[in-house]
């Protein structure tokens, strides 16, 4: 995984709230095997309507994505966040997300920020006004920065550093295989096994 | 209303983490004493460790996983509590899988499970199913367990008193690898549900009440625990679709307590314990209770007498409202993000302000999925139909092969198919378009499932969500109908 510390980049206004990951990523898309390509799938319906945000040449190389509260509710699919990146976003900004999808988010360097709604819609009518404005999010000082405004965000020390890190989850794990060794010993006996 | 609207501070925790134990001992909720009992590892700033009891899988969320493991060079670490079915991109009529992307994904499971040493179920086999209904059927989902799935109604095992929640495709990888899953505790919450559901009125109106209530944010971030008489008086079946819909208000989980009721479905299925061990395994369930004077983050209270059949009009599950009542307005909702979302769902869903919902016409009917896809969805709808017949496409679609030959032995079957009904085999089916089942653009749904969501049942598809007895009765008269109509 790529290390996150600080992205500047243009933005995408998402005018829309209860964003679920069926609107991210089409379940035909889940059908893939591979880890790529899931580009063309992102908001695949949404983007049919050729007046859609992302059709706006105005909005094209943006990588971050601001939209409106409950963004990625619904299925678990990680499919979303690997849409999400492949597509060119590194940055999520958001009042509110679901819980899979930002967990999922975090696993991969996809960056969700939770920003309160008043500031979330100051920052999308901010990029409707000027598509060219340049945002900055910053992990290591934990601030959206724009022009002369700063916005701090909140983000647990232990996920900052494996984002800063680009650690892995699993390889970090076994670190403590003997600890799992040691819990499996004394699992209780009733338990199933499907083997 | 954003909760981390705080000052930033170089000491923060994650907004999940444990919340600072108070003086003077409190008790635990049942959420709060199934984690610590599954805590591998714990360490100050970090998410804890937490040791996974059962893992079920499914071919739409693995293959890059076990690619992962591959690449990796790892191995699965517990195969015996490991599981696979194929579900989702099933066809639910015999023969074999035409789609070849859907084709490839199922041979892709078939030879990872193979490669692996991984229990599957495939398309054929008597215990092949949806993966949320495969676990307790099979006496594998057991109280007091942490169970998770590539698959968001993970939840459903709750039902159980079981920890139970969806996880994406890197956290599968990361469960075949180490059996285990860092995660912060999330919050709980409370849903007590007072007073008894009047006669009618299933677990599945129930559930469509409580999102329609809390929203489906209502229960973000935390762990939800279904309390109160009503909830008592449901069975195994009922506790499941409750469950099931925990996510759709956005909670990270949604559990029942377990108590007689649980442990008599439980016992003597294939891998329920037995002798010494049911004995042992008894005692130990019985003390899965929230203790008296535990205190959850958040309660809500549902007075279950008000209840009535419920059904969705809207593209979010939270976007229902009585079967009694009329297509809500945008102007209705105070909220402008709720107004915004209810103008694009009604033109979406192609509804007009103030019309009936009894008169919402209806081209297809579903029952199935693992929210309503059970033997007593199946009996409820069979009540319905018996001695009628459907005006519209009914698919009836049993959640697993075994429901299936439990609905034939009952002869619910031939009822379905005197009334003009399609009767199917196994799999996800219709609740979300990855399989033949699919909606046309445009064409409207009365289905048992658990997502309204645009799309979901196929491009255009529009989608409303029902019990299976609303779902029967709609067959039947070809509008949104409640079963008492028919009488």
């Amino acid at each position: 995984m790529e290390p996150f510390t600080t992205h500047t980049g243009r933005a995408v206004p998402l005018r829309r709230s209860n964003v679920d990951t069926d609107q991210i990523i089409p379940a035909v898309w889940l059908k893939r095997v591979s880890r790529t390509g899931f580009e063309e799938g992102l908001f695949a319906a949404w983007r049919e309507d050729p007046d859609f945000v992302l059709n706006n040449p105005a909005y094209d190389g943006a990588s971050i994505l601001i939209a409106g509260p409950d963004f990625g509710t619904g299925s678990s699919r990680e499919h979303a966040v690997w849409a999400l990146q492949q597509y060119g976003f590194r940055v999520v900004i958001s009042p509110r997300f679901g819980d899979i999808f930002r967990n999922n988010a975090t696993k991969q360097g996809l960056l969700p920020v939770v920003l309160p709604e008043d500031v979330v819609e100051r920052l999308q009518d901010l990029t409707e006004a000027e598509p060219k404005t340049e945002i900055t999010v910053d992990l290591v000082e934990r601030q959206v920065r724009t022009g002369d405004q700063v916005y701090p965000f909140e983000i647990d020390d232990y996920t900052r550093w494996r984002l800063m890190e680009g650690l892995d989850d699993i390889g970090l794990t076994l670190r403590h295989e003997a600890e799992i060794e040691a819990y499996e010993k004394r699992r209780q006996p009733w338990l199933p096994t499907t083997l | 209303m954003c909760p981390y609207n705080e000052t930033s501070s170089h000491n923060e925790r994650h907004p999940e983490a444990e919340r600072e134990e108070v003086v003077g001992a409190m008790g635990r909720t049942l959420a709060e004493k199934i984690w610590e009992q599954h805590v591998v590892r714990r360490a100050e700033g970090e998410p804890d460790l937490l040791y996974i009891d059962l893992h079920l899988v499914h071919e739409v969320t693995s293959p890059q996983a076990f690619d992962g493991l591959r690449l990796s060079g790892r191995k699965v670490r517990r195969p015996d509590l490991t599981i696979a079915t194929e579900d989702h991109n099933v066809p639910t009529v015999l023969g074999p899988i035409t789609d070849p992307i859907s084709r490839t994904q199922v041979e892709t499971l078939r030879k990872n499970a193979a490669e692996f040493g991984i229990r599957l179920h495939p398309m054929g086999d008597p215990g092949q199913g949806v993966v949320h209904i495969i676990g307790p059927q099979f006496g594998l989902t057991q109280p007091g367990m942490t169970i998770v799935c590539g698959d968001s109604h993970t939840s459903t095992h709750g039902a159980f008193g079981a920890l139970a929640f969806g996880i994406g495709t890197s956290e599968v990888e990361h469960v075949l690898a180490t059996q285990t899953l860092p995660a912060y505790r999330p919050k709980t919450m409370a849903i007590e549900v007072k007073g008894d559901l009047p006669v009618g009125v299933t677990a599945k109106d129930l559930i469509l009440a409580i999102i329609a209530k809390i929203g489906t944010g209502g229960g973000q971030g935390h762990i939800v625990e279904y309390r109160g008489e009503a909830i008592r008086k449901l069975s195994m079946e009922g506790r499941m679709t409750v469950c099931n819909m925990s996510i759709e208000a956005g909670a990270r989980a949604g559990m029942i307590a377990p108590d007689d009721t649980t442990f008599a479905y439980l016992e003597g299925r294939p891998h329920a314990p037995k002798g010494a061990l049911w004995e042992q395994a008894l005692e130990y369930w019985k003390t899965l209770r929230t203790d008296d004077d535990a205190v959850f983050d958040k309660v809500v209270e549902i007075d279950a007498t008000t209840l009535s059949p419920f059904v969705t009009w809207g593209t979010n599950p939270g976007q229902g409202a009585p079967l009694d009542s009329v297509v809500p307005s945008p102007d209705d909702f105070d909220d402008p993000i709720e107004r915004a979302a209810a103008e694009r769902a009604l033109q979406y869903m192609g509804l007009t302000p103030g019309t009936p919902l009894r008169e919402i016409k209806i081209d297809t009917v579903f029952v199935g999925s693992c929210t309503n896809g059970r033997i007593e969805d199946l009996r409820a709808a069979a009540e319905i139909l018996r001695g009628r017949k459907v005006v519209t496409r009914t698919l009836i679609v049993p959640g697993s092969m075994e429901v299936r030959r439990a609905a034939e032995a009952e002869g619910l079957d031939e009822i379905f198919k005197a009334a003009g009904a399609e009767w199917r085999t196994a799999g996800c089916s219709m609740c979300l378009g990855m399989n033949p089942d699919t909606l046309k653009p445009g064409e409207r749904c009365a289905s048992t499932s658990n997502r309204n969501f645009e799309g979901r049942q196929g491009k255009g598809g529009r989608t409303h969500l029902v019990s299976p007895a609303v779902a029967a009765a709609t067959a039947v008269t070809g509008r949104l109908t409640a079963p008492a109509d028919l009488l």
